[in-house]
């Protein structure tokens, strides 16, 4: 069974945590939530790091953790990148990555250069952790939990403690990591951003429970998503660069079904991008509006509306070709337009985010 | 010369205790240091209060106490007895075993503030990158307590030198034996011999001096502030 499948019950002093989930094997797995939903506490219980005195731990098969079975953190075949970087301040950034290296046992896979390049922390070897910025601590300590060759890649908001600036430096890399190393993460994150950018597979947690999980182009695009996402709300979509306006410094996205004229980023005709498309972006017209500012105007069908946080707003689900968008929309305009699903509608596109 | 022969006797003599009993600390006091941070027993307070209990105990109470255990009715004696050594009492093994005791708060409560410090994110960092809690102790731990063992030996040796209620009751006063420094400067002032007294009395101020003095200046992260 290639899969990953984790039940796990912890009952502490005012905090729950009630997991039962098969997780895919393959790709980036979101662990999504607010602060105290139980997502980092998942996490180190897969990590071997909380013992959970109720669980199950399967990992590609083999048994990890039952009732009768625990296998100690340093037997588990795993890479772990903390929230802060806790690098062994005793050693250089290369003793750091030796120090694993030196006590994997089973094949290495990714090679000391392999990671030290991937990270671009060649520079940066010779230098003691209290003489790194931010940033780079966490590129070397993503490069030390990667050059173990681990088979299962535990990220745990590995971009929280860090500003925007130094976020955008680390970002970059782990979309590399993501496109070029064939191993399973799981990352925990409160950033929709993050998520929406770097995983394929979302699992929402609330109060320590998993309130969704499913692929992330489907999940996101789910009104009913029982978990509060505020302004966050809005789909992705993965696209390529159709065409590029240079006269008007635009490019063109298709995505299935549709496409979307957005900022030119300088990606050239022909690559892939994920476009985030948020909610509050979106609004619906009857009829298709000529004299408008808007440069995004798709044809769509509403598929269905659900009540929004606020009990003046509602999400509209619609349909455009074969992809999804959501509309936030105000109660009192659903009503003026008569929408219902089933509805022909154009849905006018004001921003779209390039994540890639 | 300006000390007797008998003085440097004394000063040896002390300058052995103390290196052996440091050395028996550095041994047995670790594990205390670390089982006491690591540890959720229920034992944790009780232990933890009996290792403390000299700092607070006049040593002439631990030394009568110590006295007690050793002699041919007390546990130690028993021991010793059964293994075919002598009694303990005035040798020097007995005051090797009576400072260890007495001195036993001053390896492990630094120890134990130094572990501390590191808190649990180096084990965990160290057991995701494959190391066991064995190999992490002696690779990730020690290094970074470096600066708490150099402390806590610091202190032992230099607490172990200034003993005088525990060694004169375990002890006694055998030149050679069990006569350190602080019973030889006792003696000195007893038989009126003031010039002696001060001498010692000096080297031993000399010493407490350097090594606070050195204990303040290595400490790593003075520097940094």
């Amino acid at each position: 069974m290639e899969t990953i499948e984790a039940r796990f019950h912890v009952d502490w002093p005012g905090f729950l945590l009630d997991v039962d989930c098969v997780l895919p094997d393959r790709g980036v797995t979101a662990l999504f939530g607010h602060s105290g939903s139980g997502k980092t506490t998942l996490l180190r219980c897969i990590a071997g790091l909380e013992r959970a005195r109720q669980g199950f731990l399967s990992f590609k098969g083999e048994i990890w953790q039952d009732d009768t079975t625990w296998r100690p953190t340093h037997k588990r075949p795993l890479g772990y990148v903390f929230q802060e970087a806790s690098l062994f301040p005793h050693l250089t950034a290369l003793g750091n990555l030796r120090y694993g290296i030196r006590r994997v046992t089973t094949e290495h896979k990714v090679s000391l250069d392999q990671a030290v390049e991937l990270l671009g922390i060649g520079h940066l070897l010779d230098r003691k952790a209290d003489r790194l910025s931010g940033g780079e601590r966490q590129r070397v300590a993503i490069a030390r939990a990667l050059a173990v060759s681990p088979r299962l890649l535990l990220m745990d908001e590995p971009l929280a403690a860090l500003d925007l600036k130094r976020k955008q430096e680390i970002l970059p890399y782990l979309e590399r990591l993501h496109d070029e190393l064939e191993i399973p993460v799981l990352y925990v994150s409160h950033s929709p951003d993050e998520v929406a950018r770097l995983a394929d597979h979302l699992v929402a947690m609330e109060d320590g429970r998993i309130v969704a999980s499913g692929p992330l182009v489907e999940t996101l695009a789910r009104i009913d998503l029982p978990i509060r996402l505020g302004e966050d709300i809005g789909v992705v979509l993965d696209a390529v660069v159709g065409e590029r306006d240079e006269a008007w410094h635009l490019a063109r996205m298709d995505f299935q079904g549709g496409s979307l004229w957005t900022r030119d980023m300088g990606a050239a005709t022909g690559s892939r991008m994920r476009v985030r498309v948020l909610a509050r972006d979106v609004s619906l017209t009857r009829e298709l509006q000529v004299q408008t500012s808007i440069q995004n105007l798709l044809p769509a069908r509403v598929s269905a509306i659900a009540d929004d946080e606020h009990p003046g707003l509602a999400l509209v689900r619609i349909q455009v070709g074969a992809s999804v968008l959501i509309a936030r929309l105000a109660k009192r305009a659903v009503a003026a337009l008569e929408l219902s699903p089933g509805q022909e509608v154009w849905a006018q596109v004001k921003t779209v985010t390039l994540l890639e | 010369m300006l000390l007797l022969g008998s003085d440097m006797q004394a000063i040896w003599l002390t300058v052995k205790l103390a290196s052996i009993v440091t050395v028996i600390l550095l041994l047995v006091g670790t594990p205390i240091a670390w089982w006491l941070v690591r540890s959720c027993s229920w034992w944790k307070g009780p232990i933890g209060a009996v290792v403390a209990l000299p700092l607070v105990l006049p040593p002439s109470v631990l030394g009568f106490y110590m006295l007690l255990a050793m002699g041919p009715d007390g546990p130690i004696g028993h021991l010793t007895r059964t293994l075919g050594v002598g009694p303990l009492p005035f040798t020097f093994g007995g005051l090797v075993i009576a400072s260890v005791f007495y001195s036993l708060p001053f390896m492990v409560q630094p120890l134990q503030n130094a572990f501390e410090a590191i808190g649990d994110r180096p084990l965990e960092a160290a057991a995701t990158l494959g190391a066991s809690p064995l190999d992490a102790f002696f690779s990730v731990v020690l290094p970074l307590a470096r600066p708490g063992f150099l402390t806590a030996g610091v202190l032992t040796f230099a607490h172990t030198v200034g003993e005088f209620g525990v060694v004169l009751m375990i002890g006694g006063n055998l030149p050679g034996i069990t006569r350190v420094v602080s019973v030889q400067i006792y003696d000195h002032v007893e038989a009126l011999e003031y010039g002696q007294a001060h001498r010692l009395a000096a080297v031993m101020l000399i010493f407490a001096f350097l090594v606070l003095l050195a204990l303040y200046a290595w400490r790593p992260d003075a520097k940094k502030g």
